[in-house]
């Protein structure tokens, strides 16, 4: 990585409390292009939150992030004023998020779901959206689903259009929130593979996951969040190698040693 | 028994029956598609709205809810015009106030829709860059309307059979029609019976028409 070039996501001293409980104290993190990121730590630790203040779904109080060096949700110029909605959606539209829960829209098609943002927000004409629609749903290997409503889908399939709908817009980066953890064991690894594909693809992408296994594989770097902090972070190998003298990660890794790591 | 069943005279004024059903369905489907604007503007404005403007809504709907449809009908019948110089048709008055009122009750139904619908959904709208207007549009709105479609299904039964209060400021619909035959003709138990059965039978097959376009629209959530 070229080392005087600027990461394309840049979290600074972030800090964000819900009424007393501080959630984030103090989160320092940079990803760079075409990098993936994956974020583990116990539940509670404020990994889904951090993930959510990146695209504004949740605000934050203190600190900064900065995408492509624009502030997210506040004007630039540091004088913490909300961005208008029209410039928070514009600014949204650069950032592609999966959810744990899918959020598909219940009412569109798996075809309709991609095509939403592509028309309304990307202001394509229908015919090229469908095509965008259509490409990127056969690269998740929905080819034969396309016209189907998500009552008609099962987790796994959901899921892989939730990645369509998101990757469909090219975002800057993408944002994913433990997008396995509502999914049965048998259909986790249909999702994943998707995913791993897109990182080696070059995706620029910052992941939420309980699959170790997976962050260890298919990330370049993982961070270890615990209590609102970032606890430790590196390379999955450097990572897994520090966890002798981290004795939190300790804890946290070997309830996955027993099981998931075998 | 010293009564006996004669439906000639019915059969005779049946026109004023049938009319009075047709009219009677004019008014419930014209009220519930104003009030159902009215309704869906005041929910909308009620959820991203202050104090203020809630305050408002709710004792609008409140005012509507404890105040019994035949006093409403009176009110703005006889009422407005006698305060403000103005003069309207006992129809349009009528329609005005079945309007007003279910307005109020379809105020409730489509907040408490546009409540469920899932936040999940709403933060998949805000991540793909949607507006708010677009949020409401393509994501709140079909998914609200999917909610509520039940509700809105027995405020229209209801709407229907409260057509019949139209009859106390001589509306020509359904009842006003049977009272007319009464008058003229005093077979009293010949003429209900006709006219419940054709309100029955009426409703009966709103119900089941609208069941199926549920059905139809049927989403999981």
């Amino acid at each position: 990585m070229n080392a005087n070039q600027q990461p394309l996501l840049k979290i600074d001293d972030l800090r964000k409390s819900f009424g007393q409980a501080n959630i984030l104290k103090g989160i320092d993190m940079a990803v760079n292009k075409g990098e993936a990121v994956a974020i583990i730590g116990p539940s509670g630790s404020g990994k889904t939150t951090l993930l959510r203040c990146v695209n504004f779904l949740e605000t934050y109080e203190e600190g900064s992030i900065r995408i492509d060096g624009q502030e997210v949700g506040y004007r630039d110029g540091g004088n913490r004023q909300r961005r208008g909605e029209t410039d928070l959606a514009r600014m949204r539209a650069e950032t592609g998020m999966v959810f744990q829960s899918f959020n598909l829209f219940p009412h569109l098609t798996a075809a309709e779901n991609v095509m939403l943002g592509l028309t309304k927000v990307r202001r394509k004409p229908k015919q090229e959206a469908r095509e965008i629609a259509e490409h990127w749903l056969k690269r998740v290997g929905l080819d034969h689903r396309i016209d189907n409503l998500p009552s008609e889908l099962s987790g796994g399939q959901q899921q892989r259009v939730g990645i369509a709908r998101a990757v469909a817009m090219e975002p800057k980066i993408l944002l994913l929130d433990e997008i396995t953890s509502a999914l049965d064991p048998e259909l986790v690894n249909e999702v994943l593979d998707v995913v791993r594909q897109l990182a080696e693809e070059g995706m620029t992408m910052l992941m939420v996951t309980h699959e170790i296994a997976f962050a260890r594989d298919a990330s370049h770097r993982i961070v270890f969040m615990d209590d609102g902090k970032v606890a430790a972070e590196g390379p999955p190998k450097e990572l897994m190698a520090q966890a002798g003298s981290n004795q939190r990660l300790d804890a946290f890794l070997s309830r996955f040693r027993t099981s998931h790591l075998h | 028994m010293g009564y006996h069943l004669n439906f000639n005279l019915i059969w005779r004024h049946f026109d004023k029956l049938w009319q009075g059903l047709v009219l009677s369905l004019e008014l419930a489907v014209v009220s519930i598609l104003i009030g159902a604007a009215i309704g869906l503007l005041l929910a909308v404005w009620y959820v991203s709205a202050g104090k203020v403007v809630r305050a408002a809504i709710s004792a609008y709907v409140e005012f509507i809810r404890n105040v019994p449809l035949i006093l409403l009908v009176y009110i703005v019948f006889y009422g407005i015009p006698t305060v403000v110089d103005f003069a309207y048709s006992p129809t349009a008055s009528f329609i005005g106030t079945l309007s007003l009122y279910s307005g109020a009750y379809l105020v409730e139904v489509f907040r408490s829709g546009l409540e469920a619908v899932p936040r999940g959904q709403l933060d998949a709208g805000k991540a793909i860059g949607l507006t708010p207007w677009q949020r409401l549009l393509y994501v709140r709105l079909p998914t609200m309307t999917r909610i509520t479609l039940p509700a809105l299904s027995n405020t229209f039964i209801s709407l229907f059979k409260d057509t019949s209060v139209a009859s106390v400021i001589a509306v020509p619909e359904l009842t006003y029609g049977a009272q007319w035959i009464n008058f003229n003709t005093f077979r009293i138990v010949e003429v209900y019976i006709v006219t419940t059965i054709m309100y029955l039978v009426t409703g009966y097959g709103i119900l089941f028409g609208l069941r199926q376009v549920e059905r139809r629209f049927k989403v999981e959530r």
